[in-house]
């Protein structure tokens, strides 16, 4: 079938941008479980390098869980009821609305954390609290949360579905909870793996917000790439990978499936 | 009366005048259809009775004497059925009909045994547990029914329920309709663009007109005695006949036809089951075109009226196009309206 | 409670948020920059000096030349895995999309394992081959988390083409490579555009790559941040993240108006 000299051509393309992405993952996969990767695969695998990286880092792992926990939390409680507002309104107030606060995925992390600092960087318990990371966090992922409920709202009659919950006696917080909710839920479930997986993952934020005492998984990565040998630095991003991957998987998969939904 | 709203009107906020201040009232058990093109008003009357609108400054609204204007349509006991029929897919056949009952806080056994009772009277039991986009439109369409009637509303209100039908399906569902809303003994509202669905379904038409109702009546009135040009058009679809009118003669090219006293300054209409091709009668047409229904032809005839006359002709054979036919015409069966400019 | 009191009420703690943590952080960044030496001239003091311009200038063009290359092979990629059905296709989709989630200290990672000391580049050919630490590798880390935005982005358009365009050129006669030029590029366009606004943005921003990466070139986020925390220098720290932020921003904004898509600008 790839018997024309273009399709081949686009064939050797795909698979070279293939193995410009998958050979370095693999590499570090390798050198995270290989004794000395110098000398290469022949020096004996080892969990070794995965064991010390849980003894040096596992806090910032679990920071980083609890991180992308909360900031899912927060996304949902300010994200569902935002994004049923603005879809119950459409106009130019929800659409002006709605592209402020997709700012944050525009602008810079760098300049954002700096403007957080800025404001906020003398009120000294909030900055050296995990709160201060999270509220990057939840600024970063939110418009995530509300465009993948909004799309599949917009996709729904919602409003011909809430009179007829009206209709029928139901008051506006039973038709949220009742209609509304259970009937975005893919579109929530998409917006949920979308936040947990660039919570986990997100650096320009955290690097600029995090305390010596408060650093994430990224963070971690970062000083491991600076300052320890290359197995260890490897073996981290090993665990990041099998973290985050399987995260983008299901992100992946729950994406497209609220849009199969949606049409 | 048990259901009666005095100057009704809604404006809307670009100006858009969708209904005139409108009076209607009706009898506790009376089904009630508004009738009308798109756009004159009768799905917004409709919202307002429900609550989904909310009516210009000065409307009233009473049920039983009560004044429920200000009500929000959760509390006004009003049962829906919506034109795409809005039922929940989140929510089982069971669930959609239950809701209603569970927004009233009834106990559970109380729920289920309405439940029962509706599905049952809907003949709904073999879907009761499947979920919503496993039925067909009929199914949905009784479904929606059902989830209306199920809390035992004051009113029930129907917004085109026929429409997302095909046609082949819509004409035996409204018989099934126009009985199971008998069989409810409910006051009912019924808007629809489809004039048969109405005087199948309804004891009274409403028919409805730019933002204002034209006549409301049994439909036998509306058919026989028609107020206006639009109603006379609407219902049956009258035809004008004849080029002019003398006093008590209505002329046409070619003859004239005696009628009842003075009728000046109105115009004449007919139906084309009132148009009689015979060889004997008084007129003379000519034949544009001729189209074979099963039943009976329908023949286009020239020289009648400016636009061309329709007649049903009953028969084993037809005129050829070109024929020149004699056409007789009851002078009893011809309207006389006063001129309406709106209606085109 | 009325539906509108709701509905308000479920707008509140957006509004509270966004409020406390972005506007008025924005406006305060935007105030902060006008508080140095300079006032509201520093914003003149970065065409004026040369390691601000030549910054700018070199941000600019690595993220051009990003743009361009990760569109040829996104298009050609993306094009192929479209019109392809194959064994092993949805593995190639899956390896090409994988960089989404990382961030861009990882991505550093990677280039330097491409092209470091330790490199397998340098493992395998003669000679010293280390360029991860260059504009090269920066060009190459850009690279590396540009290919699945655009891939994605170029690909959703892709879908939507009606094959039946492309059959009607067929039956009128046009050869394949003609059918490319006036039929599928064209419909691609403003998917493309939309794609190159967003590698171009992503790639102006980019910090955690640049962090891990450019020791010895300067570019606009490293720049913000030594002068943030190396020199204390907050007013230009701040005039540069809103030149930043505004150039990214715009551009955004354009590839939004071409495709409505969201990605994210991180990296």
């Amino acid at each position: 079938m790839f018997k024309s000299p273009a399709k081949l051509f686009q064939l050797v393309i795909t698979l070279l941008a293939c193995a410009f992405l998958l050979i370095p993952t693999l590499q570090s996969a390798l050198a995270g479980v290989t004794v000395n990767y110098f000398r290469g695969v022949s020096s004996g695998l080892t969990f070794k390098w995965i064991i010390e990286v849980w003894a040096l880092y596992s806090g910032s792992i679990f920071l980083s869980i609890w991180l992308a926990l909360a900031c899912l939390m927060c996304t949902l409680i300010i994200g569902v009821p935002a994004a049923y507002a603005l879809a119950r309104n459409p106009g130019r107030l929800s659409r002006m609305l709605e592209e402020f606060i997709s700012l944050p995925l525009a602008i810079p992390g760098l300049a954002l954390a700096l403007a957080l600092l800025q404001l906020y960087g003398g009120w000294r318990e909030f900055r050296m609290s995990w709160t201060f990371i999270l509220v990057g966090h939840v600024l970063y992922t939110l418009p995530f949360m509300v465009r993948s409920v909004m799309s599949v709202l917009a996709a729904i009659d919602l409003k011909t579905l809430e009179e007829g919950a009206a209709s029928l006696g139901a008051p506006p917080h039973r038709r949220f909870l009742d209609i509304v909710v259970p009937n975005a839920l893919p579109g929530i479930l998409a917006g949920a793996l979308t936040v947990v997986t660039l919570s986990i993952g997100e650096f320009n934020l955290t690097w600029m917000l995090h305390t010596p005492f408060l650093k994430t998984l990224p963070v971690g990565l970062a000083d491991s790439y600076a300052s320890m040998r290359l197995e260890i630095a490897s073996a981290y991003t090993l665990i990041f990978f099998v973290m985050i991957v399987p995260l983008l998987l299901a992100m992946q998969w729950a994406t497209a499936r609220a849009q199969r939904i949606m049409s | 009366m048990t259901l009666s709203l005095t100057n009704t009107a809604k404006t809307y906020a670009d100006g858009t005048r969708a209904l005139k201040p409108t009076k209607l009232d009706i009898a506790q058990g009376e089904i009630v259809s508004l009738l009308g093109p798109s756009g004159c008003g009768k799905s917004t009357l409709l919202r307002i009775i429900a609550g989904l609108e909310t009516p210009d400054e000065g409307a009233k609204l009473l049920f039983d004497g009560e004044d429920f204007t200000r009500f929000p349509v959760e509390k006004r006991k009003v049962g829906m059925v919506f034109q795409s029929y809005a039922l929940f897919p989140n929510m089982s056949v069971r669930g959609n009909i239950g809701y209603g009952l569970k927004m009233q806080k009834l106990p559970k056994t109380e729920i289920n045994r309405r439940v029962d009772e509706v599905i049952t009277l809907c003949q709904l039991e073999p879907y009761a547990a499947r979920p919503i986009n496993a039925l067909s439109g009929g199914q949905r369409q009784r479904v929606a029914l059902a989830r209306a009637f199920a809390p035992r509303p004051r009113l029930l209100l129907l917004d085109e329920p026929l429409s997302a039908l095909d046609a082949a399906l819509r004409g035996q569902l409204c018989d099934e309709l126009a009985q199971l809303l008998r069989s409810f003994g409910i006051t009912a509202i019924f808007v629809t663009h489809d004039q048969d669905e109405a005087m199948a379904i309804a004891d009274r038409v409403a028919v409805m007109s730019h933002g204002e109702i034209a006549q409301i009546g049994t439909p036998e009135v509306l058919y026989r005695a028609p107020q206006s040009e639009f109603v006379a058009r609407f219902i049956g679809a009258a035809m004008p006949l004849g080029r002019h009118i003398d006093d008590n003669t209505l002329h046409f090219e070619t003859g004239s036809l005696n009628l009842a006293g003075s009728q000046a300054g109105k115009k004449a209409f007919i139906r084309a089951e009132d148009v009689r091709l015979d060889d004997t009668g008084p007129l003379r047409a000519k034949v544009i075109s001729v189209t074979f229904l099963g039943t009976h032809y329908r023949i286009a005839l020239a020289g009648l009226a400016p636009d061309p006359v329709f007649a049903l002709h009953s028969a084993l054979s037809a005129p050829k196009v070109g024929d020149t036919v004699g056409v007789a015409i009851n002078p009893a069966a011809i309207l006389m309206l006063p001129s309406d400019k709106k209606a085109a | 409670m009325t539906s509108r009191t709701f509905v308000q009420l479920c707008l509140l703690p957006l509004a509270v948020f966004t409020l406390t943590f972005l506007a008025l952080p924005l406006a305060r960044l935007i105030l902060a920059s006008g508080e140095g030496e300079f006032g509201w001239g520093i914003y003149l003091k970065i065409l004026q000096t040369p390691r601000y311009y030549t910054t700018l200038l070199q941000t600019v063009l690595i993220s051009i030349a990003v743009t361009i290359t990760a569109l040829g092979i996104s298009t050609t990629a993306g094009l192929f895995l479209v019109r392809n059905r194959f064994a092993g296709r949805g593995v190639l989709l899956s390896i090409l999309t994988l960089p989404l989630a990382f961030p861009g200290v990882v991505v550093g990672f990677m280039i330097i394992l491409l092209g470091g000391r330790q490199g397998l580049v340098n493992q395998i050919l003669p000679g010293h081959w280390v360029f991860a630490y260059s504009a090269f590798g920066l060009f190459l880390g850009y690279l590396y988390f540009s290919i699945p935005r655009v891939l994605l982005t170029v690909m959703a358009a892709a879908e939507k083409i009606d094959p039946a365009l492309e059959e009607a050129a067929l039956t009128l006669g046009a050869p394949p490579h003609r059918v490319v030029l006036d039929v599928i590029l064209p419909a691609l366009a403003p998917a493309m555009i939309a794609a190159g606004a967003i590698a171009f943005a992503t790639a102006m921003g980019a910090f955690g790559t640049a962090f891990t990466l450019a020791t010895n070139i300067d570019v606009l986020p490293m720049v913000i941040y030594t002068e943030f925390t190396l020199s204390a220098n907050i007013a230009m720290a701040a005039a540069l993240s809103v030149v930043l932020g505004v150039i990214t921003w715009a551009l955004l904004l354009i590839a939004r108006s071409f495709s409505g898509t969201t990605v994210a600008a991180g990296g």
